[in-house]
């Protein structure tokens, strides 16, 4: 009784491999034979992905691929002639769980003219079951193999000539899931790079043959996401929320380029680069070789639209590379604020020649600098950083920009109008009989030196009352506290 | 005594109307370089010498299969052991003696083994690839316009469109040789198709073990621009000799002297 429960107990235990299941002498990933009834393979059109498979044995799968040659849009007013392994570019996303054995059906539809077969690098044997699926128009080829090593791998057409089928779109990926499934996320999607050469320019309408001159010379016409542009825009954008967990399988078709993935304003958290066991965290940007997949995840935090891009950046915005991660939910301004200033910047060194400012530098260090030396100066640095608002002769702009010239608001309190250059100022304030009320930003980026050339150079124009700012004034002034009210927001 | 019952139908076949109807069009033949290496050095082109032969101006038509499977109804649609012809075999026509497409289509989804017979119904066979080929690179004024990017284009813009409807009539624009339809109407089948050696898996090409069983022919095309030929060859080496397909047909060949095949 007790031998018997104890056996009892034993084959529960066989009944559930586990990693060490392995039969002796088998390669790691052999879980032993097929259990259970074969199982139907779920295959979904990106950017889906077929859910996680959640099974604890290895299974046999079938999978029956359809291979169509089909006219479809690759951007708006352009058709192309893809070849495609289910209807679609890239092709069906398939997922099987490492150790499965995979049946595979390779259709070849009756329209088609072109023979077809497929090479998956998930496959472990000589050409990835290419030779094995080797299928004319109207026929069916059928392979079996050993999902042995777990990860996200690239299939594609290997019939010649292998470039044009594989520019012609015909590639996807099939996930071989580790035997305990991957983490749990909220959202999974198929996203696929791929370029593509057509005779006619990048937009041109019409119908567009493939041009092998081009592919050749590896100057694609087009790079885009999902077989075509705009294929991940707009209405068809991937739409997540806030604080939601996304995994992205990016795998790139080629034929020629590789990719720099990147989603702009994004992280990853994690990546599973070249599609290995390896992961990498905090990712900005990912290398994806052609006939490559990796698998990216992060959380989303703040909502808005994020944009997929190939960051080798011409191609994203002159051939398409484009594709839109929409994430909807509440604001998280202690992350990512928004725009919180917005005012005029002209930079330090704005002015085309600012001889006179070396000048006058040259001539403090020796000690010989002279009021000339010093309105000359200023003036450049006027007409650089002053001038667009107060005016090239200073007279302002009547109710916005006070005026400078014959100023009794600058006359009455030198150290004052310092102080405004330095901290800015806010708030009504009149000048010559007319009130004002607009904010200047701070001219922090200016050094004493400058100010003081500046505010020489003022004193000494338009009718002003004339004298002299020093640097020494100015850096006092700046280490006092504000004189006026300070440009606020 | 037996071979005279088997040639018996064949030469009454041949006297019929389909065979006195048959246009052949003398192919004048010469030196040639073909796409596929023909000499021991795969990467070098080693020309050939084609044979004076004849070769029928167009493929044939349903009208014409029709007639040759009313007289010979083993190659009738369900009569046909399966080793010689798939499930495909006249696939698309309505019933075993009705075409489904008009009668001056070509006819498709017929196998290696349907071609060859009908071929030799009327006295002739099916061409070889080099024969095929060396008449498919002429366009109408130059018997060898292989070197014009529009030639490709033409024929690259056939292979570009899915069949998903029946094949036109034939009547192309002849060749200079006086040939028609060589291109942009369907396939064809060669009388060594699988003698190409274009391997499943293209990337195979050169493979140190193919090359002892296959010779150099194996290999690849010498002129990767040639790649339009190639797609043509890959298609041939896709098949078996009992597969048919809807864009699928074939013509015949014959020696000049006529008596022959």
């Amino acid at each position: 009784m007790h031998a018997r429960s104890l056996a009892v107990v034993l084959s529960l235990f066989a009944s559930v491999p586990a990693l060490a299941a392995r039969p002796a002498g088998a390669a790691a990933g052999d879980f032993g034979p097929p259990q259970g009834a074969p199982i139907r393979a779920v295959l979904t059109s990106p950017p889906n992905v077929p859910p996680a498979l959640a099974r604890k044995f290895p299974a046999k799968v079938i999978v029956e691929l359809e291979v169509i040659e089909k006219e479809m849009p690759i951007s708006e007013g352009v058709n192309y002639t893809f070849w495609t392994f289910g209807g679609t570019v890239p092709g069906s996303f398939i997922r099987v769980r490492q150790g499965d054995t995979v049946e595979f059906h390779l259709k070849n539809h009756p329209s088609s003219k072109m023979p077809h077969n497929i090479d998956l690098h998930g496959v472990t044997g000589p050409g990835g079951g290419a030779a094995s699926s080797f299928t004319a128009p109207g026929h069916e080829s059928q392979f079996s193999f050993k999902a042995l090593n777990e990860g996200i791998y690239v299939y594609h057409c290997a019939t010649a000539p292998v470039g044009m089928h594989v520019a012609n779109g015909m590639y996807g990926l099939i996930l071989v899931e580790p035997p305990q499934g991957l983490p749990k996320v909220d959202h999974e999607f198929y996203v696929m790079q791929g370029d593509f050469y057509t005779t006619g320019k990048y937009r041109e309408k019409g119908n567009q043959p493939f041009d092998m001159e081009k592919a050749i010379a590896e100057q694609p016409t087009y790079v885009v996401f999902n077989g075509a542009e705009g294929s991940l825009t707009g209405d068809k954008a991937m739409k997540v929320k806030t604080n939601q967990t996304v995994r992205m399988f990016v795998g790139n078709g080629g034929p020629n380029l590789v990719s720099s993935f990147h989603v702009i304003g994004a992280i990853f958290d994690k990546v599973r680069f070249e599609g290995g066991t390896s992961a990498q965290t905090n990712v900005q940007t990912t290398l994806i070789p052609a006939g490559g997949a990796a698998i990216a995840e992060f959380r989303t935090r703040v909502p808005g639209s994020y944009v997929l891009v190939d960051h080798s950046i011409f191609r994203a915005f002159n051939k398409g590379a484009l594709a839109i991660l929409k994430v909807d939910g509440p604001e998280d301004k202690a992350i990512y604020s928004g725009k919180e200033l917005d005012s005029v910047y002209l930079g330090d060194r704005a002015g085309p020649n600012l001889a006179a400012v070396t000048r006058a530098t040259e001539s403090q260090a020796k000690g010989m600098l002279t009021l000339e030396d010093q309105v000359r100066a200023g003036q450049q640095l006027f007409a650089g950083t002053c001038s667009v608002c107060h005016q090239a002769n200073g007279a302002g702009l009547a109710g916005v920009f006070p005026p400078l010239a014959k100023s009794d608001y600058l006359a009455a309190d030198i150290k004052r109008s310092i102080g405004a250059v330095l901290q800015g100022l806010s708030g009504k304030i009149t000048v010559n009989g007319q009130e004002y009320n607009s904010v200047m930003p701070p001219m922090n980026q200016l050094n004493d030196d400058e100010v003081a050339h500046i505010m020489t150079y003022v004193l000494n124009s338009w009718g002003n009352p004339g004298g002299r700012v020093t640097a020494d004034v100015v850096k006092a002034q700046r280490a006092a506290p504000p004189a006026v009210k300070p440009a606020t927001h | 005594m037996r071979c005279g019952i088997l040639l018996w139908p064949a030469l009454l076949a041949c006297c019929g109307s389909a065979c006195a109807a048959a246009d052949y069009v003398v192919m004048p033949g010469g030196r040639f370089e073909s796409a596929l290496p023909q000499g021991p050095a795969g990467s070098v082109s080693t020309p050939v010498e084609i044979v004076p032969f004849r070769l029928r101006a167009e493929p044939i038509t349903n009208a014409e299969f029709l007639a040759f499977v009313r007289g010979h109804a083993e190659w009738q649609r369900g009569r046909t052991p399966t080793l010689f012809a798939d499930a495909r075999y006249l696939l698309d026509w309505t019933a075993p003696l009705q075409p489904g497409a008009a009668d001056a289509a070509p006819v498709v989804n017929v196998s290696w083994f349907a071609a060859k017979a009908y071929c030799e119904s009327e006295g002739a066979r099916l061409p070889t690839w080099l024969e095929w080929e060396y008449a498919a690179a002429a366009d109408e004024t130059r018997q060898d316009a292989r070197r014009d990017p529009q030639w490709r284009q033409h024929i690259l813009s056939w292979y570009a469109r899915p069949s998903t409807k029946a094949p036109a009539a034939v009547g192309g624009v002849a060749n200079r040789f006086g040939v028609q339809d060589l291109h942009g109407l369907v396939w064809e089948w060669v009388d060594d198709f699988n003698a190409l050696f274009i391997a499943g898996d293209s990337r195979t090409q050169g493979d140190p073990d193919l090359l002892k069983f296959c010779g150099a022919g194996a290999i690849s095309v010498i002129d990767r621009d040639s790649y339009a030929v190639l797609m043509r060859i890959a298609l041939l080496s896709s098949l078996a000799a009992a597969d048919s397909t809807g864009n699928l047909g074939f013509r015949c060949a014959r020696s000049v002297d006529g008596d022959l095949p």
